[in-house]
């Protein structure tokens, strides 16, 4: 029988080992309009990452996760249209999206705002940053060789290359593939930083942040420390979003892909990162079929569904239904072994 | 002289402004501990109501003042008996299922009366001050504004009503064990927060016109300032919405609109991390 450690590992790896069969499989076995559509949801994928790990493993809930998507995404558009290559950019997009949160962290963890008010506090930063960029519409807002645009947005941002080959712009296929490798890689490092020492301290802080203050830990800086990872991946899906749809506009920061990236979560269960993914495909490929008939407005679905989900099913659709499995397997092998414990 | 008179009124709107978005949520959040994300469409079904109404011939002031608090009301009444009432004890959830409502609003609203500004004439005209020319409107809504916020401290300080209210918010175990229906006592609340945000949507209705997205623009400072405030609700909102509306509103003037937001947010955040428990939760701790 195994232990309970060893068959987390083992659910990881079986994950990396899947997401690397998708990696090497999609490109070859799909056309190109598919695999588009797929380097969507990686982009997304990540994105979610952000929120599944502060919200599931930190017992931090953004409300304004979007913000950094698009400060990640305009970070590395106007730092790409400067210096004409992506790599740099990328990691600018990365860095800035962490500084930003950790000054945001600063205020609100050091502040020690909770519940509400830390909800109310990312949710008003997104909608500041929302209106700020909006507003840039005028000539005068420009960074070297980059026009804000306002609500315009920033087009023909520059498509990413890879870093060992600045000079040629990646085919889809191969854009693909990269961001498939950073989704792969960011979810086994956010994987073995669950389970080191630091991990450990940031569940046991969601679970009772007095005890585990009470037990010598300074809570505020754990909680900075996992908001600031948070931030960076929130960052770099920006920037790839940015790269991937070369446009990006204020919209990106809407309430709208808030609440999308919290419902991700929420449908997926809290507290693991898989599940999480699983939200992006299933919710995004849905709502790409409703939007096709044109028949439903998207934010009567998203907000319906998020009432739904909050008022039956708070743990998420699919630990739910794994709940329910759970049960039965156990209830029938139960009868079975009755009388052994 | 004009021009200082001019500013000081410019000031002033904004913190009225401040105040009358504000108390709807303050007054809900005082008492049950949730945001209802949700506030800022309430504000613009507000708005629809006195757009609507006046198209059918109906007087601007009983559009205003009374149908759109009344019709907001019932509505958030509405709201908490399906929605609400399930997730008392459950912040996080109270306030994800409110911003679920807030979309689906939105969407709802998009759907039947379509993306587009719609307006309503201002009532009143133009007032000389030297060369310059404020809106009476403008004043209207500095008036309604105090007299809004003094009925409610009124309301809370001096009649059962707000004694009961008061108590709950103070220790709900307590109320109810001498013989207060809280449920009731919370339904009526969110009713009347969901009242007050439909008169600060028809008192805006005339300047800003209403469009299904206008929430968003009026909720986060709505937030803002009630969290900054802290619990109490006159004293944290009156407080709140001075301190950030007179900054806020003198940077607009020094740098233009785009700044006057971030610093309003700005200066929160320091207060929040000086006060973390909003303003009344240090200072004026015994108001209401």
């Amino acid at each position: 029988m195994l232990n309970n450690v060893s068959k987390d590992w083992l659910g990881a790896g079986f994950v990396t080992v899947l997401g690397l069969a998708i990696l090497y499989f999609v490109p070859i076995l799909f056309d190109l309009f598919e695999v588009l559509q797929m380097t969507k949801y990686v982009v997304l994928s990540l994105f979610v990452l952000s929120l599944a790990y502060i919200w599931g493993f930190g017992g931090i809930l953004s409300f304004g996760q979007a913000g950094f998507l698009g400060l990640g995404g305009y970070i590395f558009a106007v730092s790409a249209i400067n210096m004409g290559q992506t790599t740099v950019p990328f990691l600018i997009a990365i860095v800035g999206c962490a500084l930003f949160a950790a000054a945001l962290g600063y205020f609100m963890f050091y502040g020690r705002l909770n519940d509400v008010y830390l909800g109310v506090v990312t949710l008003v930063v997104t909608l500041i940053l929302w209106k700020l960029i909006n507003h840039t519409a005028g000539p005068e807002y420009i960074v070297g060789k980059a026009r804000l645009g306002g609500f315009n947005g920033i087009p023909s941002i520059p498509i990413m290359t890879l870093p060992w080959r600045p000079d040629q712009e990646m085919e889809p296929a191969q854009m693909f593939q990269y961001f498939m490798a950073i989704l792969i890689a960011v979810y086994v490092l956010l994987h073995l930083l669950i389970k080191s020492k630091f991990g450990r301290v940031a569940i046991s802080i969601r679970e009772n942040e007095v005890r585990t203050g009470l037990l010598g830990y300074d809570v505020r800086f754990y909680k900075l420390c996992i908001f600031t990872i948070g931030g960076a991946v929130g960052g770099a899906a920006g920037a790839m979003w940015a790269s991937y749809q070369t446009f990006v506009d204020p919209n990106i920061f809407s309430l709208e892909w808030s609440a999308k990236c919290l419902i991700w979560v929420m449908a997926g269960g809290v507290g693991t990162l898989f599940g999480p993914i699983v939200g992006v495909i299933a919710l995004e490929y849905l709502s790409f079929q409703l939007g096709q008939t044109d028949l439903i407005n998207n934010l009567i679905v998203l907000g319906t569904v998020l009432i739904f989900l909050v008022l039956l099913l708070p743990k998420g659709i699919f630990p739910t239904f794994r709940d329910i499995i759970v049960k039965l397997w156990r209830g029938r092998r139960g009868s079975e072994e009755r009388g052994s414990p | 002289m004009d021009y200082s008179l001019v500013v000081a009124i410019e000031l002033l709107r904004e913190v009225a402004g401040l105040i009358l978005i504000a108390t709807g949520l303050a007054v809900i959040f005082g008492m049950m501990r949730v945001i209802n994300i949700a506030h800022g469409e309430f504000m613009m079904l507000g708005g629809y109501t006195v757009v609507l109404t006046t198209k059918f011939g109906v007087n601007i002031w009983v559009a205003i003042l009374i149908l759109a608090p009344l019709a907001v009301g019932v509505f958030g009444i509405i709201v908490e008996r399906l929605i609400i009432r399930h997730l008392y004890g459950r912040i996080i959830d109270s306030l994800l299922a409110t911003w679920g409502l807030s979309l689906f609003l939105i969407g709802f609203v998009t759907v039947v009366f379509g993306n587009t500004v719609e307006g309503v004439s201002t009532p009143f005209s133009g007032l000389p001050i030297g060369q310059y020319t404020v809106a009476i409107y403008t004043l209207f809504l500095i008036f309604a504004a105090v007299a809004f916020i003094t009925s409610v401290y009124l309301t809370l300080r001096y009649t059962k009503a707000g004694l009961i209210a008061r108590a709950t918010m103070q220790n709900p175990d307590m109320v109810e064990s001498l013989g207060v229906n809280s449920k009731l006592v919370y339904m009526a609340t969110f009713g009347i927060g969901a009242a007050f945000a439909g008169l600060a949507g028809g008192l805006l209705a005339p300047i800003s016109g209403v469009v299904p997205g206008m929430g968003a623009l009026l909720i986060g400072k709505a937030f803002i300032t009630v969290v900054t405030g802290g619990a109490a609700v006159v004293a944290g909102t009156l407080s709140a919405s001075g301190i950030l509306g007179t900054i806020s509103q003198a940077v607009t003037f020094a740098t233009g609109p785009v700044f006057g937001d971030a610093t309003l947010l700005f200066v929160a955040l320091i207060l929040l991390r000086l006060l973390p428990q909003g303003i009344t939760g240090r200072i004026f701790t015994r108001s209401v």
